[in-house]
């Protein structure tokens, strides 16, 4: 069973690198370990925390609730009023208690007028200690010493200390996060320090760990399938991807930032159709304005990635928080009809399997395909083997003698710029040789030959390529993307089992014997996409549905509670 | 090389008399005077009559949709740095929906050559106002004089920091293919306005007006390599007249087609452990 601590904070105050110290420092300890991330669109000020689960065996998901917090200030205190286990350690900065609640200055009204109705309308920060405490909390006061940011360390000492947990991994982990800064490495082992003045030696490195976001784990998923370009326009949360890899120019990627995701689609097309793996990563703003593009990838025969990080919409919507609400449109995105497949990963170890696995199904079917992700796996860290991290099997590369100029449209893609013939390319409908044409003949040909490339998808990709199950039970519970690790961890506590699938688009329809027997649905958006795709393509229908659109991710247990209810359900947990 | 090797055996089915066809022969006869063939060109349009010119030559052709030639030919020439990439839009294309692009390409400066057809009008839809028709101009496509101002492609791509700044007129072959040459040669971003007439739709600006109006830049002394802004400026903008040649050609450096060396996967995803 692992255990949840979160660690809070006002944004851009040094929380996230504490909360990434503290899962380095449990993996050094020999823990597995994950963590996640809520933060407000918002680059200083703002509410953010962090949760980081670990234990024996690699926590599959969030509870909700926490089993310890460290809090970096008073708003954290009054923010998680209620989402601490009975018994949790609330550690938090001394001094602070006489601080009234309505003087908060990023307490928003909705949440301070629910504690003042609890509390009274002059209520202070020692008054939600002692609202904490008769939940059973125990609240404990740190020092706040020394200079600027390491008081920060301090704190996250302070946590391992009141914790029992290993301090020479911490130590470690500090030496190697500050290890190229001399100057912060010295202040924040003198923190330490003042927290374990005996001699503490710092833990050895592990090394059959890597520690990695889902952006990360994204990226590196596409240099293992070859990616050569990347385009992008920055947008949250997919900026990560291509910042990632423009930073790491060993990655040998060529990454350019574009003026829009107009651009940056037909920059990852023409470098597509040059020859080179590519790919452009968005959100779902950004996905809309490409829109067009992914039309004309479809009628151009392009082998096109595009890596959609979900976020809440529609519109601006919710910036910065997980939502599934893209998934019928990353379906039907573009005028007309055209063929694209649609994959969704689970977590940081499917996000690195499938981004390597887009780009080969680009080049398979030469046709646009969409892979899914979201925030949540985005931003959400985790400690993985390297051994599961490896590249697909090269493909074998067919060279054809071309004749001049080339039947493009007649024969397999041919990379612009081939010596010794060429071709052209249109975004009207076409010939063999890519010339226009509005014969009826041809645009039928044309229509069924594109067309015939998802029924020869369906029938070539493996079914464990296609969905997974996890779990023996009778019941079945069916979802997609980043709902993964509460829906195995419910499942298996309700004694059901998990379909989860990763091939969205063409739809398995292998699943169908699995959801005969009657099956509920889990998805983090408020009109049933899933549920409305699985009952489009199998016509049956959920027994129940379990939704979630606070913008927050599924958490296991309210997700268990809504399985032993057994009917429809709308999920509200977290902050 | 002869021009007529880079034609395509597909027939342009433009109006006659369209400007079109001068731009054709212009981008042929450029090509056989470098001596590129057709395999190692790439002409990227967008959509309209202009976009079609990629179907007539024997080349690779890429026709697009319309505003965005210029962020897929990019695309394409990091992809393949050693084709010569040709981007070639309307004046909707580069003035109306791709503004943007427009002015981002001057500023990234790949290596490409940009023709711009400039009718001032959108042919294709029956004759509409382009971005480039100037305010009050009544075409007789037009049921009222168009309400909206021009905007002038060469001030903008000043603005936007292109490097080799040129306009041609589609009738006059001998000049137009020798600004595309040079356009071609130019190494980063070359942009040329090709003014042209749309004999359907725009009675305005015909091949007539030009041949009165028209002059060679180049001919009366001005040098593109010395000229200052301010001359630059005056000569774009002159009221009575419209020159004709290579207004502003300063080379720097081209956004470097990076082809890197890969580290093994093995030690990108080492770096991360614990």
């Amino acid at each position: 069973m692992s255990r949840v601590i979160r660690v809070a904070g006002p944004q851009g105050s040094g929380v996230d690198t504490l909360a990434q110290l503290l899962a380095r420092a449990l993996l050094k300890a020999g823990f597995e370990a994950r963590g996640r991330r809520e933060y407000h669109s918002n680059i200083m000020g703002r509410h953010s925390y962090l949760d980081v689960a670990f234990g024996a065996e690699p926590p599959l998901a969030f509870p909700g609730k926490a089993h310890a917090m460290l809090a970096l200030d008073a708003e954290s205190i009054a923010r998680h009023l209620g989402g601490l286990y009975k018994g949790a350690l609330l550690l938090y900065p001394e001094g602070i208690e006489e601080e009234p609640l309505a003087q908060l200055p990023f307490l928003d009204p909705r949440p301070l007028d629910a504690l003042t109705e609890q509390l009274g309308e002059k209520a202070r920060i020692e008054d939600v200690l002692s609202a904490h405490e008769k939940m059973g909390v125990r609240p404990m006061a740190y020092a706040k010493k020394g200079p600027g940011r390491s008081q920060n360390v301090a704190a996250l000492a302070a946590l391992f200390k009141a914790l029992g947990l290993p301090a020479g991994a911490l130590l470690a982990a500090i030496e190697e996060r500050f290890g190229d800064r001399p100057a912060a490495l010295k202040a924040n082992q003198a923190a330490f320090k003042a927290v374990f003045p005996e001699d503490v030696r710092p833990a050895p490195r592990r090394g059959d760990r890597v520690f990695l976001t889902g952006a990360q784990a994204a990226a590196l998923g596409k240099v293992a399938g070859g990616l050569e370009v990347q385009s992008y326009y920055p947008i949250s949360p997919a900026t990560d991807e291509s910042t990632y890899l423009e930073a790491r120019s060993e990655a040998g990627v060529n990454v350019v930032q574009l003026e829009d995701e107009l651009a940056a689609i037909h920059f990852a097309i023409g470098a597509a159709l040059g020859g080179r793996r590519a790919a452009t990563a968005t959100s779902g703003p950004g996905f809309s304005l490409m829109a067009e593009a992914l039309g004309f990838a479809g009628i151009a025969e392009v082998p096109l990635v595009v890596t959609l990080y979900m976020r809440g919409g529609p519109s601006t919507g919710l910036p910065t928080r997980n939502e599934q609400g893209d998934l019928l449109f990353s379906l039907f995105a573009g005028h007309g009809e055209f063929p694209r497949l649609v994959l969704a990963s689970g977590d940081a170890l499917e996000a690195f399997e499938d981004a390597a696995w887009a780009l080969e199904l680009a080049q398979a079917y030469e046709t646009p395909v969409i892979h899914l992700l979201d925030k949540e796996i985005a931003s959400s860290f985790q400690g993985l083997s390297p051994e599961a991290l490896k590249a697909p099997p090269p493909r074998p590369k067919k060279a054809a003698p071309a004749p001049t100029p080339y039947p493009r449209f007649a024969a397999p893609f041919l990379p612009v710029g081939t010596a010794g013939t060429y071709y052209w390319i249109t975004s009207d409908e076409h010939d063999a040789w890519g010339h226009i044409t509005e014969d009826p003949v041809l645009r039928r040909q044309m229509m069924e030959k594109r067309a015939q490339k998802l029924a020869r998808a369906a029938a070539e990709i493996p079914p464990e390529r296609k969905f997974a199950l996890f779990g023996e039970g009778k019941k079945t519970l069916v979802g997609f993307g980043s709902v993964k690790g509460a829906a195995i961890q419910a499942a298996r506590q309700a004694g059901w089992r998990y379909l989860h699938l990763r091939l969205l688009w063409p739809f398995p329809a292998e699943v169908r014997p699995l959801l005969e027997g009657g099956f509920a649905v889990v998805e983090e958006n408020a009109s049933g996409q899933l549920a409305r795709l699985i009952r489009q393509e199998t016509g049956l229908s959920p027994r129940f549905s379990v939704r979630k659109y606070t913008g927050r991710p599924v958490f296991s247990e309210e997700l268990y509670q809504a399985l032993m209810a057994g009917k429809d359900a709308v999920l509200t947990e977290g902050v | 090389m002869n021009p007529k090797d880079y034609l395509s055996e597909l027939k342009p089915d433009w109006c006659p008399g369209c400007g079109d066809f001068g731009i054709l022969n212009a981008i042929t006869r450029a090509l056989a005077t470098l001596g590129i063939p057709g395999d190692r060109v790439a002409a990227v349009s967008g959509i309209g009559c202009s976009a079609k010119t990629i179907h007539y030559l024997a080349a690779y052709g890429i026709h697009s949709l319309h505003g965005r030639p210029l962020p897929l030919a990019q695309g394409l020439k990091v992809a393949r740095p050693e084709l010569t990439v040709l981007a070639l839009a309307g004046d909707g294309d580069a003035l109306g929906i791709g503004a943007g692009h427009f002015v981002a390409a001057g500023r990234r400066n790949v290596d490409l050559t940009y023709l711009i057809f400039n009718n001032a009008v959108y042919g294709m839809t029956k004759g509409q106002a382009a971005p480039t028709l100037p305010r009050g101009a009544k075409t007789k496509a037009l049921a009222r004089p168009n309400p909206q101002g021009a905007l002038d492609p060469l001030m903008l791509a000043y603005s936007a920091g292109y490097p080799f700044i040129a306009r041609g007129f589609a009738f006059n072959l001998k000049q137009l293919a020798e600004l595309i040459r040079r356009g071609i040669e130019h190494p980063g971003l070359a942009l040329i306005e090709v003014r042209q007439p749309c004999p359907t739709y725009n009675d305005l600006f015909t091949a007539d007006y030009y041949k009165k109006h028209g002059y060679d830049l180049e001919a009366e002394g001005y040098d593109p390599r010395a000229a200052s802004p301010a001359a630059f400026f005056e000569r774009v903008m002159e009221p009575d007249r419209v020159a004709f040649g290579v207004f502003w050609d300063r080379p720097r450096p081209a956004l470097a087609p990076a082809t890197r060396e890969r580290a093994p996967l093995k030690a990108l995803i080492e770096a991360h452990a614990v």
